[in-house]
C-alpha cells in the first residue's frame, strides 16, 4: 500500500497533536495546517482558537514530529460566513450556533478543500466522535467512545462524501488516555482551561460583542408575561436568550424566565420556568448522514443543545424535509437557531436547526 | 619560558572556548538546516523549530516564558536594547525622563545612559557603590523617582565580580512601579537567573561568557514592559529587534546553557575553592597587594587585585610571555591606559587603580595551573618594583 497523506487540523491543544502524533505512528505520511480564524482587531490574543500562542504551540508540535505544517488564512470566509451569520442570527431573533457553521462551512468547506489540494487523501481533526462503515460502505457518524467527551452534536451537518475523507484518531480514546499518549509522544501541552466559548468571543459576553457589530441598535420594546401583561421594558431582543433569568430587570415575586422572543411585535415574553419547558418543535435544513429514513415517522433520542441530555422523541418527516419533534416528556429552554441533533444509540442519525417551539 | 602550547588562559571573564558539544550542535545549522525562520517552507520551518526550542532552553532557565526572550547580537547589544528602548518607550508612555545606573556598570550600559543624557535629553543618575563595589538597596529606593523611565544594576561585575543583591533592588523598582534591569553577562555561568526570585523585568545575556559563540545574545523582556524596538525591519523577534535571526548561534548559546546548567553546581564550590585558594596566596605572599570588590559575596571564578607600585598593563605584558593569560579588568587596550572608574568608583586611588588585575578561573583552570601561576606572579611584581 502505498503510504497515504492526511492532514490534521491542529490548534495546539493536546487533542489535535495526539491526533497528529497517532495518525505518524499509525504510518500516515502527516501534514498539520492551523486556521486563522477571524478575530475582532486588538483582540487577536484572546481568540479560544487560534491566538498567537496556541499558533505556536502548534508549531511546536509540528517540529517535534517532524511534519511539515501551514497555517490557512480563513479570516475573511470565517467572517462572512460564521460571524456574519452570528450577528444576523441574534439581529433576527435566533440563537445562532456558530460552531456548527464553521465546522459546515470552514472545516469541512476550506480546510477540507485545502488538505486534498495539497495532495492529501484524510482531513482528520481532534474531534471526539467516530465513523464506522458498514456493509454497503455507507459511512456512519457515532458517539465517541468517551461519551463525557462526545462532539457529534457539531458534528451531525457531516456528509458521506465528507465522512469519506475524515478521520477522528481520537473516537474510540477517553480524554486521560490522550493525556496520557500526548506525555508518550512528549507533547507540550498548554494548561489552558477548556471552554464551551465562542472563540472568536475570547471570553466576552456575546452581548458586548453585538453591541460593537449590530448596525444599527435594536429597538428596545415591552416584555410582557405568557397572559401578554406588560411588566418592563427590554433593551432589544437580540440582547436575550431563551430562558435566560438575569438581567431582566423586573422586581419583585418569583423569578421571570425568558420564555419567548415574538420579534414581530417586538416583544420579549418571560414567564415561569415550567413556561419555559416545551414538548413539539420543528427542525429545518435536516442533514440524514446516511441517506433519507424510508419511512416518515421515527422513534429516536434527540439533543436540543450541546449539553443537553438524550431526549427521547417522536419525529415526523414532512413533505419538504423539515421537520417536527415530539418530546415524550417537555424540555427547557428549547431554542431557535440553536441545533437538535438525532440519534439511535450510539449512532448519530443527523440533525438539522431548531426553526419554531411550537408547544 | 613556557611553550606557546602551554598557555594557561586565565581570562575567563573576557571569553570562553566554545564546549565541544555547542560546536557540534551549531554544524548542522551552516550547511544542511540552513533556512530562514520566516519562510513558510520546510527548509523555513526546520530553522524555525531550532530558533523556537532554543527559545524555550532559555526561557525554561529563566523561569520566563518564552515570548519573552529576543535573541541579540550579544551582552552589548542587550544592554542597549533594554536601556534604549525602555527609556524610550518610558518617555513616550508616561513621560518618564530619568534614569538610575550605577558606577559599576559595563560600558555597554554606562556609555549607552551617556548618550541618551547627551543627545536624548534624559537626565542620568549614577547610583554610588560601597568600598566593595556594591549597590545597596537603600541607595535605589533614596534615589528611586515617581519619573524614572528605568533602574539598571549590574548582577555581577566583570571586574571585581561583586554580586549585586538583585533581588531586593528589584522588588524596591516593583514596588515604585519602575522597569527594572540587569546585565547579567557574567553571572549566567554561575548564578540563578531565575527572573521571578530577581524581581527583574529586563535581563541581558551573551553566549561568549558561558562556552557559547561570540555574537550571540539575549534579552529577557517581562511581559507588559514597554520597549521601543532599536533595529527596525522584517518584525522578527516579537518586532523588538529586527533581522534574520542566527539560527546556529542560537542553537550554539542554547545549547552552551544547557551546559552550563549541567556543570553549575560543580563549577561554583570547585571553583570558589580554587579562587579562595589563590586569594590567600596572593595576598599572603605578596606585599601591599590588595583584594578588590567583595571577599565572600562574588562570582566563584573571579579574583582581582591591586599591586600597589606595579604597572598592569607592563604586568600582563609579562605574565603572558611566560603563558599566563589574564587581564587588567579594565576595558582599555591601547594607548594611555585610564584607571577603571569601577575601581575609582570604590575609592581606589588613581595611580592604584592603574596596577590591577584579573584572575579568572574557568572549566579548565586546576590547582597545579594557580601553583605555578602564583610563583610567577610573585616573580613578576617584584621585577616590576624593581
Ligand atoms: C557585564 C558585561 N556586560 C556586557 C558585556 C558585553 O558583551 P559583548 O561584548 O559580548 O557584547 C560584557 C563583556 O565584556 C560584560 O562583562
Amino acid at each position: 500500500m502505498s503510504e497515504k497523506t492526511v492532514v490534521v487540523g491542529m490548534s495546539g491543544g493536546v487533542d489535535s497533536s495526539v491526533a497528529a502524533a497517532l495518525l505518524q505512528r499509525q504510518g500516515y505520511r502527516v501534514i498539520g495546517v492551523m486556521m486563522s480564524l477571524w478575530s475582532e482587531q486588538g483582540r487577536e490574543k484572546v481568540n479560544r482558537c487560534c491566538t498567537p500562542d496556541s499558533m505556536r504551540l502548534a508549531k511546536r508540535v509540528a517540529s517535534i514530529l517532524d511534519i511539515p505544517f501551514y497555517t490557512l488564512d480563513v479570516r475573511e470566509p470565517f467572517y462572512n460566513q460564521i460571524v456574519s451569520y452570528f450577528i444576523q442570527g441574534y439581529q433576527s431573533g435566533i440563537t445562532p450556533n456558530p460552531c456548527v457553521q464553521c465546522n459546515r462551512q470552514i472545516r469541512w468547506g476550506a480546510l477540507l478543500n485545502f488538505a486534498l489540494s495539497l495532495g492529501a487523501d484524510y482531513l482528520a481533526t481532534g474531534h471526539y466522535a467516530r465513523i464506522v462503515t458498514d456493509e454497503l460502505g455507507v459511512f456512519h457518524l457515532y458517539r465517541a467512545k468517551d461519551h463525557s467527551k462526545d462532539q457529534s452534536y457539531v458534528l451531525h451537518m457531516l456528509t458521506q462524501s465528507d465522512l469519506a475523507r475524515t478521520i477522528f484518531p481520537l473516537g474510540d480514546l477517553t480524554k486521560s488516555e490522550v493525556r496520557q499518549l500526548a506525555n508518550e509522544f512528549q507533547l507540550p501541552v498548554a494548561q489552558r482551561a477548556e471552554s464551551q466559548d465562542l472563540c472568536f468571543l475570547g471570553g466576552e459576553d456575546y452581548r458586548s460583542f453585538l453591541m460593537r457589530h449590530l448596525d444599527e441598535l435594536p429597538p428596545s420594546g415591552a416584555i410582557v408575561d405568557t397572559h401578554g401583561r406588560y411588566l418592563g421594558q427590554h433593551q432589544g431582543l437580540p440582547f436575550y436568550t431563551i430562558g435566560q433569568r438575569k438581567g431582566l430587570g423586573i422586581s419583585g415575586g418569583k423569578p421571570f424566565y425568558v420564555v419567548a422572543k415574538d420579534l414581530e411585535n417586538n416583544l420579549l415574553v418571560v414567564g415561569s420556568k415550567e413556561d419555559t419547558r416545551k414538548k413539539t418543535f420543528t427542525v429545518t435544513q435536516v442533514n440524514w448522514i446516511g441517506g433519507n429514513p424510508s419511512v416518515s415517522t421515527l422513534e429516536l433520542t434527540v439533543k436540543v443543545r450541546y449539553l443537553s441530555p438524550f431526549l427521547a422523541a417522536k419525529l415526523r418527516i414532512q413533505e419538504d424535509g423539515s421537520c417536527q419533534v415530539e418530546l415524550s416528556e417537555p424540555y427547557w429552554d428549547i431554542t431557535p437557531g440553536q441545533a437538535a441533533v438525532f440519534y439511535q444509540g450510539e449512532r448519530c442519525l443527523g440533525g438539522g436547526t431548531i426553526q419554531i417551539v411550537l408547544s | 619560558m613556557m611553550n606557546r602550547n602551554n598557555r594557561i588562559y586565565l581570562d575567563y571573564a573576557a571569553t570562553t572556548p566554545l564546549a565541544d558539544e555547542v560546536v557540534e550542535a551549531m554544524l548542522p545549522y551552516f550547511q544542511k538546516e540552513f533556512g530562514n525562520p520566516s519562510s513558510l517552507h520546510r527548509f523555513g520551518q526546520r530553522a524555525e523549530g531550532a530558533l523556537e526550542e532554543a527559545r524555550m532552553t532559555i526561557a525554561a532557565h529563566l523561569n520566563c516564558s518564552d515570548e519573552e526572550i529576543v535573541f541579540t547580537s550579544g551582552g552589548t547589544e542587550s544592554d542597549n536594547l533594554a536601556l534604549r528602548g525602555c527609556a524610550f518607550a518610558r518617555r513616550e508612555q508616561v513621560g518618564a525622563n530619568h534614569l538610575l545606573i550605577t558606577a559599576v556598570e559595563h560600558h555597554a550600559v554606562s556609555h549607552t545612559a551617556e548618550q541618551l543624557a547627551r543627545h536624548f535629553g534624559f537626565e542620568v543618575e549614577i547610583l554610588e557603590v560601597d568600598s566593595q563595589g556594591l549597590v545597596s538597596p537603600e541607595i535605589v529606593q533614596n534615589h528611586i523617582r515617581p519619573n524614572t523611565a528605568l533602574v539598571s544594576v549590574i548582577y555581577a561585575n566583570n571586574e571585581i565580580g561583586s554580586i549585586n543583591p538583585i533581588s531586593e533592588i528589584g522588588k524596591i523598582c516593583r514596588e515604585r512601579g519602575v522597569p527594572f534591569h540587569t546585565d547579567a553577562v557574567q553571572a549566567t555561568a554561575y548564578l540563578s537567573l531565575d527572573v521571578e526570585a530577581l524581581n527583574v523585568d529586563l535581563l541581558s545575556l551573551g553566549a561568549h561568557k558561558f562556552y557559547g559563540p561570540k555574537g550571540i545574545g539575549a534579552l529577557y523582556v517581562r511581559k507588559g514592559i514597554p520597549l521601543l524596538p532599536c533595529q527596525t525591519g522584517g518584525g522578527q523577534e516579537w518586532g523588538l529587534r529586527s533581522g534574520t535571526p542566527n539560527i546556529p548561534y542560537i542553537v550554539g548559546m542554547s545549547t552552551a546553557l544547557k551546559f552550563v546548567q549541567k556543570n553549575q553546581a560543580n563549577w561554583t564550590t570547585s571553583l570558589a575553592h580554587l579562587r579562595d585558594w589563590l586569594i590567600e596566596q596572593v595576598l599572603k605572599r605578596i606585599p601591599q597587594s590588595r583584594l578588590t570588590g567583595h571577599p565572600t559575596q562574588r562570582l566563584p571564578n573571579l579574583a582581582s587585585f591591586v599591586f600597589k607600585g606595579v604597572h598592569s598593563q607592563k604586568l600582563i605584558a609579562l605574565l603572558d610571555a611566560e603563558g599566563f593569560a589574564c587581564s587588567s579588568g579594565s576595558a582599555c587596550k591601547t594607548g594611555n591606559p585610564s584607571p577603571s572608574e569601577v575601581l575609582l568608583a570604590m575609592g581606589i586611588e588613581p595611580e592604584l587603580a592603574l596596577s590591577s588585575l584579573r584572575v579568572t578561573l574557568g572549566r579548565d583552570t586546576k590547582l597545579e595551573h594557580l601553583e605555578s601561576f602564583v610563583d610567577c606572579l610573585i616573580e613578576k611584581v617584584v621585577q616590576l618594583r624593581g
